[in-house]
């Protein structure tokens, strides 16, 4: 560690320092930052040549003066301590105790930036994890070592659905013990972040979940570390200690608007809404980290959140998003005013792993021709309410108005569940068949004959609807 | 020898003195390798394939004196490669589960020993051309490899080697060389994967590239040869139409190209592809299929390369003589990787973001397709099927545009479908595909006659459909005549019952041609039928609720591509169904009677 302090800052603004004649500093290192009031601040070295060195400072640069700042290089890069005593603490976002506690001192220590998993060692994500919640379990089923975001919009109830799937998330019994929880807050309110540990001390989780921490009102430089060493906790948590780790990233819209408060301090050229074109590899190095590998018994399962600006789904972050993760659960306004929770719309919600993780060795043979069903059942659905908001429902076939019922229903009764009700899968499976049954038979081409006979409830269901 | 000035991400400037555009160099402790994108004085821009992480300013930059390479050789097939050519099996031994940086690994294996049999027409003192054939090697029991004499190599043929087992180091035949020295060949050699490989001429595509998908092979075909795009906004299948063409084209080789992808989807790949049987040879599909993989979390500079070392290696086995398809998954992370490095050498954008040259690196790319002339003299083909990820779902983005201006065919994947699960979800509005004429007279001679009619009836008949759902929306059913009505019940008939596809019924996920054509000819004979009758006067609602409706939908996965005589007798049903009510309405006058009589056969071609 060099011990010489530099004070060479020849600019400092929007959250970088500028370096003259600092020779020989390798990129990605972390640096101690000391300004005039010799309060420190933590730093990263983001380029570097032997003229002029670009520090990002996760504190900002807010106050400092370059005449008078002092600049330490430790001669290493970001790295975080690793240890089973860091299950049940909270941490910021380059891993400093929040909760009051002393540091955790550990021997192992990694690199936050990780490496890429090789990817002829992962292992395909296959079981099955029941969150209780119809519309994900029912139709968007997550797996472990899938990583299925959260599309949401302000004022949504995101970050109750999220605490409802680490309350309600189940392992096979005897794995129930090697569950943990890995929360990264990004930019979220005091009053959300008061809310999940609440949610996490009474579900009983708060002693197997490690937190870290950035809220609104703290740097927003900082966000830019944080999923990465949330990560490579988890990645220690689930590889090292066989544990299967749900990663939750609350909100990723906080974190790519700072990553765009840096590119464009450093003068990136920018892409789409002044986000740098390197927004997807950078994300992509986050989401990644999701998975499973052969031969270890862990996994990393990752829900994100992300904001729409506007609930705009085409907006480049959620956008880019979609194309790295598999699938997405959508939550709507429309749905949300109507008072349904979770506020899941269905046609643009996909989970792209579902087909591999149920059906008769994980859940039952006919899931998935049912999820298939319900959809195309609820899109025509929904094509024939558009129809009755212009023409009148009066003015519909006999077909049609079942069709309408039929939605309304599947919206009241399967999207719609309390936020402690806890649905095991065959419940679910079981009220789409009753809700299927208000259909004709042959208004059902998604599922095969042999599943009409064993589950439809007979015409005299389909008359009983009204 | 020279050393690091600048380090910007992957972007390094370093002092060396000589080093050509293009030239490989190793930096640093780590021996991180990149490759020179421009020079100035004694200065040159370096992208580095690895991450930059730890480099300093002062670290030694040492030239290796080549271009980017491929390796060619046996032991090609079912591997899994990264965006250079490193082995990423290889890399597991080297390195652990994660990438370490600085690995560097033969592509090939070089142990292991090949059984090769040399051509036997070959005799010491014969001139010997680019690209003649110097025998075989069985790589597998699917692909008998070709071992030629590279494009770069000519001459007197001094001595070959008997049959026998080489490993890929040992010489298997000399040739004098222009210059009079003797050159060695083994059974690989290198190529520069940014150099189009020679052939003698291009020969126009002429037979249809069948992935057994209705939707593509049927609606918007694909030559052999051809270039086609995938473009949809995410979640709308683009990996599934990649993976199901990789699965069952009627090709010998497929290479499939994860550029900027989820590392999970080329896993799915290495866990299924074996598993899975080649319709044509009978054997794994893995036996015929490789991998180059460039995970959206690997280096950005890499991903740049992994497409045109994916295209190399297909050009390889093109020279050989056989079929091959490449699949590129996405080339919109490829253009994008491209826009960083733009960026990052302050190059101007023009949009987007995009550099100036985006356009022009696009069509160089796909123009490495075609079928073609060898140098052997004997005929392959390369085709070229790119996903393109539109931000935003908007085709009018600069990947989409320009990818449109270069294919031929253009299968574009629509949100809408898929919200309703419509798999896959190619677009009939928006896709197109300009080899139809010369697919139709393939069909014709193959299948039957009336594919070209046929064809296009359904597509009239999905368009008119879709003309007439605007009108219902805004007046809803009853404003439309029963003719029309049928159109839309009909048009359903064909989403439902031909264009629907599932990957994951083993039933219906491969189509033959004869399957896709009788399925589609049997629907049409429904919508035909009903059309004649309602002009006799029956009720449109009679035709609505007859049970053959849902019986026609669910023939795809009743019939598998071996039952296509069971499923030609579906015509009677349709008689038996329609049967009752021409006996209360008659059959018009002068209308021929329907035109397969009971038992016998239903090829159109065969009519009358």
């Amino acid at each position: 560690m060099r011990e010489k302090e530099y004070r060479s800052v020849s600019a400092a603004r929007g959250g970088l320092l500028f370096m003259r004649g600092v020779p020989g500093v390798a990129l990605g290192d972390r640096v101690q930052v000391r300004d005039q009031r010799n309060r420190r601040r933590d730093g990263q070295v983001i380029r570097t040549s032997h003229e002029v060195v670009l520090i990002q400072v996760f504190e900002g640069t807010e106050g400092l003066d370059p005449e008078r700042t002092w600049v330490r290089f430790l001669d290493r890069p970001f790295e975080v301590m690793l240890s089973p005593a860091l299950l049940g603490r909270i941490f910021n976002g380059i891993g400093q105790p929040r909760d009051g506690r002393p540091p955790v001192i550990a021997a192992l220590q990694r690199n936050v930036s990780g490496a890429p998993v090789n990817p002829a060692v992962r292992a395909y994500p296959r079981e099955f994890i029941q969150t209780g919640i119809s519309t994900i379990d029912g139709l968007n089923s997550l797996v472990r070592g899938q990583k299925l975001p959260i599309f949401s919009g302000s004022g949504l109830p995101h970050n109750r659905l999220i605490a409802q799937i680490v309350r309600q998330a189940k392992l096979p019994a005897e794995e129930q013990s090697r569950f943990a929880v890995v929360f990264a807050a990004l930019g979220i309110s005091h009053d959300d972040a008061r809310f999940f540990r609440e949610s996490f001390e009474t579900s009983g989780v708060l002693q197997n979940v490690v937190m870290f921490i950035n809220l609104a009102d703290d740097p927003p430089i900082e966000r830019l570390i944080l999923p990465r060493t949330a990560l490579t906790v988890a990645e220690y948590l689930a590889f090292d200690l066989d544990h299967h780790v749900l990663v939750v990233l609350s909100d990723m819209t906080h974190y790519a608007e700072a990553l765009r408060e840096v590119a464009t301090a450093k003068g990136d050229v920018p892409a789409r809404k002044g986000y740098p074109g390197y927004l997807y590899s950078d994300l992509a190095e986050i989401y990644e980290r999701a998975g499973r590998i052969k031969g270890r018994r862990g996994s990393i399962t990752m829900v994100p959140v992300v904001s729409m600006p506007s609930d705009d789904i085409t907006h480049p972050i959620p956008d880019l998003t979609g194309y790295i993760t598999e699938g997405q659960i959508v939550l709507s306004r429309e749905l949300h005013n109507q008072g349904i929770y979770p506020p899941v719309t269905i046609p643009p919600s996909l989970s792209r792993l579902m087909k591999d993780g149920i059906g008769k060795d994980y859940t039952r043979e006919d899931h998935p021709r049912v999820a298939s069903q319900l959809y195309a059942s609820y899109a025509r659905a929904l094509d024939v309410r558009n129809l009755a908001s212009i023409i009148g429902a009066e003015e519909l076939t006999e077909h049609d108005r079942r069709s309408l019922a039929f939605a309304e229903a599947f919206e009241q009764r399967f999207v719609n569940q309390g936020e402690e009700e806890d649905r095991a899968i065959l419940e679910t499976l079981s009220l789409a068949w009753e809700l299927l049954s208000r259909l004709p038979p042959e208004a059902l081409s998604r599922v095969t004959e042999a599943d009409l006979a064993r589950f439809h409830r007979g015409p005299s269901a389909v008359d009983e609807a009204p | 020898m020279g050393e690091t000035l600048d380090i910007n991400g992957p972007i390094v400037t370093v002092r060396l003195p000589g080093v050509m555009n293009g030239e490989q160099v190793r930096i640093g402790a780590l021996g991180l390798v990149g490759e020179v994108i421009g020079r100035e004085g004694d200065r040159a821009i370096v992208q580095v394939y690895e991450s930059t992480e730890s480099l300093r300013p002062g670290e030694k930059v040492e030239a290796l004196g080549h271009p980017l390479t491929v390796e060619l050789g046996p032991g090609l097939l079912g591997q899994i490669f990264d965006g250079v050519q490193r082995p990423l099996r290889g890399l597991v031994e080297q390195g652990g589960d994660y990438i370490a940086r600085g690995l560097s690994l033969p592509p090939l294996d070089r142990d292991k020993a090949w059984r090769f049999v040399p051509s036997s027409d070959l005799t010491p003192g014969m001139t010997l051309a680019a690209g003649t054939v110097l025998g075989t090697v069985q790589e597998n029991p699917t692909l008998s490899h070709h071992i030629l004499v590279p494009p770069d190599v000519e001459g007197e043929l001094i001595d070959l080697v008997g049959a026998g087992d080489y490993t890929l180091e040992q010489m298997i035949a000399r040739v004098r060389d222009r210059t009079g020295m003797p050159r060695e060949l083994r059974l690989y050699h290198r190529w520069p994967v940014r150099v189009p490989r020679p052939y003698r001429r291009r020969d126009p595509a002429g037979e249809p590239l069948l992935t057994g998908q209705r939707v593509l092979d049927t609606f918007f075909p694909l030559l052999k040869g051809g270039k086609a795009a995938v473009p949809g906004p995410f979640g709308v299948g683009k990996t599934m139409v990649q993976q199901q063409i990789a699965r069952w084209s009627n090709v010998h080789v497929v290479i499939y190209v994860g550029c900027g992808e989820r590392g999970n989807e080329l896993v799915d790949i290495l866990e299924t592809f074996p598993k899975l049987t080649d319709p044509y040879s009978g054997r794994s599909l893995m036996e015929r299929t490789l991998l180059v993989a460039n995970t959206s979390n690997m280096p950005v500079v890499a991903r740049e390369a992994s497409i045109y070392v994916g295209v190399t290696l297909a050009e390889y086995f093109r020279d050989q003589g056989y079929d091959v398809v490449v699949v590129a998954d996405s080339t919109s992370r490829w253009a994008e990787a491209l826009r960083e490095v733009a960026g990052r050498l302050g190059q101007m954008p023009v949009e987007e973001g995009y550099p100036a040259y985006l356009a022009s690196r696009l069509a160089a790319f796909y123009e490495r397709a075609g079928r073609v002339e060898t140098l052997a003299g004997t005929t392959g083909s390369i085709t070229l099927i790119g996903a393109v990820s539109p931000p935003g779902g908007d085709f009018s983005e600069p990947v989409t545009s320009h990818t449109k201006d270069i294919i031929q065919t253009f299968w574009a994947l629509s949100k809408e479908l898929a919200d309703a699960r419509h798999y896959p979800a190619v677009g009939w509005a928006d896709s197109f595909s300009a080899y139809v004429g010369a697919a139709a007279s393939w069909w014709a001679e193959h299948v039957d006659p009336a594919w070209a009619e046929r064809r296009a009836a359904a597509l009239g008949l999905l368009t008119e459909a879709d003309e007439l759902a605007h009108i219902v929306n805004l007046v809803g059913p009853e404003a439309l005549s029963p003719e029309q009505r049928w159109v839309l019940e009909s048009a359903s008939l064909i989403r439902e019952g031909v264009l629907q596809q599932s990957a994951l019924d083993p039933v219906d996920s491969f189509s033959s041609p004869e399957k896709q054509f009788v399925l589609l000819d049997l629907i049409l004979e429904i919508h035909d039928q009903g059309r004649k009758l309602i002009t006799l006067g029956l009720p449109v609602q009679q035709l609505l609720g007859l049970p053959l409706l849902g019986r026609a939908q669910r023939l795809k996965g009743t019939y598998g591509s071996d039952q296509v005589p069971s499923l030609r007798d579906f015509v009677q049903e349709i008689r038996a169904a329609f049967e009752p009510f021409y006996r209360d309405y008659g059959r018009g006058e002068g209308e021929p009677t329907p035109r397969a009589a009971p038992g016998g056969s239903f090829r159109r071609g065969k009519r009358e």
